[in-house]
């Protein structure tokens, strides 16, 4: 079964119709890069897929559990769904190690103490664990994200959404995350990366999904799409950004 | 309650902040003690009437402040936490509000002061705050430069002590400094 399962997603603003009709399945393990244009729809997908949107049509389907329609407990279904943004948002008011903490404790998924174990174990995994006790601020860009993805894996999801996570850093701060992100896609984790880094999206994504005006205008393995698009939209939006 | 999901409430609050808003207190004072307890037929001592007046303003531009504290919170703050799985409250609670308070203290500070200094206008319904006070003794010793200096003084004394405590506050609430 699909860990992910699209059907007919439609999403619009007022009048503005950002998703038309999207049909997407992701397998287990599967490393998905969603590519396209600014404003042809794919964040806007993504966050449907947790429900940070709620879609006006389609269902989506997640671990067999329904995120469309309001049945069931929409908080649970979200534990089993990370989610790293542009913005980092971590939390201001918490160090490093709290960031990555607070929701099991919140949650009372854990104690404290097993919290507390799992957030540096989480944190030498991204490389951050000098960094426990500092606060989001006194950071750089990348290490914010990576203390971010930290966060979303201390719920241990099933599931990884990116949402243009190296889109707000600085270039050289853009491999370390890209990094991080890669070694997680190595260890198996399923995951849906929205992103303009192509060169990560050739290299690690077992799949290339290219959406323009809010539908899936193609997509295939990353050699294919890449070197060999067969839509004249997709073939001029690489020739924009390659 | 302006921040509120449900329409029905966050409707409430905003009439209830534009009355307030869009009035002087001192008819909102005559209105509560004079008007109020004749048309209701009841009594009401001053001191109860002058509470009920400074509270329903308080409240009113407090409530301006916490709206525009929560606000001034960056929505990605709530999702972040959401998307953790947090539930809209404890998400609120945990994530959203401490940051907002800090953002408050100083207006909810000013806020404190304007109150305070407010409360002498409620002189006039017969209330014994300070002002009142100040009069009934210049009344009896006639010595008005004095005693108005001394009332001026403890009003100053009081929102000078109030405005160091929300320094300290402030500087105590900033994260991850230096």
């Amino acid at each position: 079964m699909a860990k992910v399962e699209i059907k007919n997603l439609k999403k619009h603003f007022g009048e503005l119709e950002v998703l038309k009709d999207i049909n997407l399945e992701v397998q287990e393990g599967e490393v998905i890069c969603v590519i396209g244009p600014s404003g042809s729809g794919k964040s806007t997908m993504l966050r449907c897929i947790n429900a940070l949107e709620e879609a006006s049509g389609g269902t989506i389907v997640v671990d067999g559990n329904e995120i469309t329609g309001g049945n069931g407990d929409i908080n649970l279904f979200r534990r089993n769904i990370g989610m790293v943004f542009q913005q980092f948002n971590l939390f201001p008011h918490m160090s490093v190690r709290q960031n990555i903490a607070f929701a099991p404790v919140a949650l009372k998924l854990m104690s404290q103490k097993e919290a507390d174990d799992e957030a540096e174990r989480l944190l030498k995994r991204v490389g951050m664990l000098e960094k426990a006790d500092s606060y989001p601020r006194q950071l750089s860009g990348g290490q914010q994200q990576r203390v971010a993805i930290a966060r979303a894996l201390a719920m241990n999801p099933d599931v990884m959404l990116f949402d243009e996570p190296t889109s707000a850093l600085d270039p050289e701060m853009v491999g370390e995350v890209l990094g991080v992100m890669k070694q997680l896609a190595q260890e198996g984790m399923t995951m849906i990366v929205v992103t303009h880094e192509m060169g990560f999206a050739r290299e690690v994504s077992d799949r290339v999904i290219f959406i323009d005006g809010g539908v899936i205008v193609e997509q295939g393995k990353p050699a294919d799409v890449f070197s060999n698009p067969q839509n004249q939209r997709t073939i001029d939006f690489l020739n924009m950004v390659l | 309650m302006s921040v509120s999901k449900q329409t029905v409430v966050r409707g409430i609050a905003r009439v209830y902040v534009d009355i307030i808003r869009g009035t002087p207190l001192i008819v909102q004072a005559f209105f509560i003690y004079f008007g109020l307890t004749s048309a209701l037929n009841i009594r009401m001592e001053a001191l109860t009437a002058g509470i009920i007046t400074l509270t329903l303003n308080a409240g009113a531009y407090s409530a301006e402040i916490f709206r525009g504290g929560i606000q001034s919170v960056d929505k990605g703050q709530m999702e972040a936490a959401r998307s953790l799985g947090l539930p809209y409250n404890l998400a609120m609670r945990k994530v959203v509000l401490p940051q907002a308070v800090r953002t408050m203290i100083p207006a909810l500070v000013n806020q404190c002061i304007i109150t305070l200094k407010d409360s002498s206008i409620l002189s006039v319904i017969g209330m014994a705050e300070l002002t009142q006070a100040g009069k009934l003794i210049i009344a009896n010793n006639l010595e008005s430069f004095k005693m108005w200096l001394i009332v001026g003084v403890m009003y100053f004394i009081i929102i000078m002590i109030l405005s160091k405590i929300s320094k300290n506050i402030e500087r105590k609430l900033q994260y991850g400094k230096g």
